[in-house]
């Protein structure tokens, strides 16, 4: 740095102003989309390499059977069917969408991103970038995207949850071959004349890294292929400490559940569903246990028949809840994703 | 506020009656949770987490998994209440 030679420093030029952009207003989900691959995989497809059985995984996950995405079948591809239905149910064409969010942990590059080919497929050239935030990243998703509507930077914005699981699977692991299975979600949130997404409450806990986490670095995954590249645990395959992600979950989350409903100022009463993340259908009780709802509140339970999709589990299951007629249109939701990281997210939405 | 094993062993066999449905009289001191009555993991959590609460005391997660006995949650208790 060469020292200042000016006696007084630089003063703005003060003649321009920038443009009012029409902010703030309210937000809502005004759409919901979700895509099931077709093949149905039954535990008994699991069982032989866990050496298990049907009821063990049913008593233990509630999970009766899984979708699986075909082998050539993408993230992006799950992504774009899950999409085009959301885009349909909010009544929007592609070149209105001002954002497009793509929750995954399971796109397999790096780089570039799974959210630019999803908008150049929908046609669209919107700005677009993925979150990784595992479980948690379908709320981290509406949390953005509603803060985007909000604050003015996009009109409408695409947010989608989605994860091709079974490619990183470990099939002979006890502790979760049998949690995880395909699909995408989506959702378009857009400007409201009311409030219709309740304030977030969202965080992240780091210390836990190791609680779910992909088993090698990329660059240990380099080094061991070169030793053994027959050996099955060189693919980083995600792992789980099962016990103390459910400790987490249960009694780590319905406290953050709970804060969600407090912040958006209304009761559990005023709940029309409760739309839990999709871990375990156990966690998924214990909850609503320890969250003291009324027992007359519709809780998503998708993960029977759906598995655990991660980041697609809260828009795949609203989307069902809302096709079924368990869950109305206009009613409140409270949403709540959490997941590796650790992160979470909970929010209360009017379901669209 | 330490208790006494007795007392600590009849409030355990509340919650894992809680929790289980398994007999109160049935959890016995020489008895393995997963083999003899049955519990799994993630039960064994709930009843760690409501065992915390009831006897005030932290019990790590890294402990968990050597909890294989009752009396070795016992013990462990006592221990942690001392």
């Amino acid at each position: 740095m060469t020292s200042p030679t000016a006696s007084t420093p630089p003063a703005p030029k003060g003649t321009g102003t920038l443009v009012d952009n029409g902010a703030a207003r309210h937000s809502r989900m005004i759409g919901v989309g979700a895509y099931r691959p077709a093949r149905v995989v039954m535990n008994s497809e699991i069982i032989d390499k866990i050496d298990s059985s049907d009821e063990w995984i049913r008593e233990r996950s509630g999970i009766i059977s899984r979708h699986f995405a075909a082998e050539d079948e993408s993230v992006i591809d799950m992504a774009e069917h899950a999409s085009r239905q959301a885009m349909e149910h909010a009544g929007i064409s592609a070149d209105q969408i001002g954002f497009v969010l793509v929750a995954t942990v399971t796109h397999p590059y790096q780089t570039p991103a799974a959210a630019p080919e999803l908008a150049a497929r929908l046609g669209s050239t919107a700005p677009a970038i993925d979150i990784s935030a595992a479980c948690a990243g379908y709320c981290y998703g509406v949390a953005m995207a509603s803060d985007m509507v909000k604050g003015g930077s996009a009109d409408y914005v695409l947010v989608v949850g989605v994860e091709k699981l079974s490619d990183f699977t470990d099939p002979y692991d006890r502790g979760s071959a049998f949690i995880f299975g395909d699909g995408a979600g989506a959702c378009i949130i857009g400007p409201s004349d009311t409030p219709g997404i309740g304030p977030t409450v969202w965080g992240s806990d780091g210390v836990q890294r190791d609680a779910i986490s992909q088993k090698q670095a990329w660059t240990e995954v380099r080094e061991s292929w070169k030793d053994a590249q027959a050996d099955k645990a060189v693919w980083p395959n995600i792992g789980m400490a099962g016990q103390t992600v459910f400790r987490w979950a249960v009694w780590g989350m319905a406290p953050v559940a709970q804060q969600a409903i407090d912040k958006a100022g209304i009761k559990a009463d005023d709940l029309d569903a409760f739309i839990p993340h999709q871990a375990n259908i156990r966690i998924i009780d214990a909850m609503v246990k320890q969250l003291k709802l009324p027992a007359d509140i519709p809780v998503a339970r998708d993960i029977v028949t759906t598995a655990n999709t991660s980041a697609a589990s809260i828009p795949l299951a609203t989307t069902r809840m809302l096709a079924e007629g368990e869950a109305p249109s206009g009613g409140l939701a409270l949403q709540i994703g959490f997941g590796a990281g650790l992160v979470y997210a909970a929010q209360v939405v009017v379901l669209p | 506020m330490a208790q006494s094993e007795q007392e600590i062993l009849d409030g355990l066999a509340e919650i894992v009656n809680e929790e289980t449905g398994i007999d109160t009289a049935s959890v016995e001191m020489d008895k393995s949770f997963t083999e003899d009555l049955d519990i799994d993991s993630l039960s064994m959590m709930t009843i760690v987490v409501n065992a915390e609460e009831k006897f005030g005391v932290r019990i790590p997660d890294s402990e968990v998994k050597n909890l294989k006995t009752v009396r070795d949650a016992v013990t462990f208790i006592s221990g942690a209440q001392a």
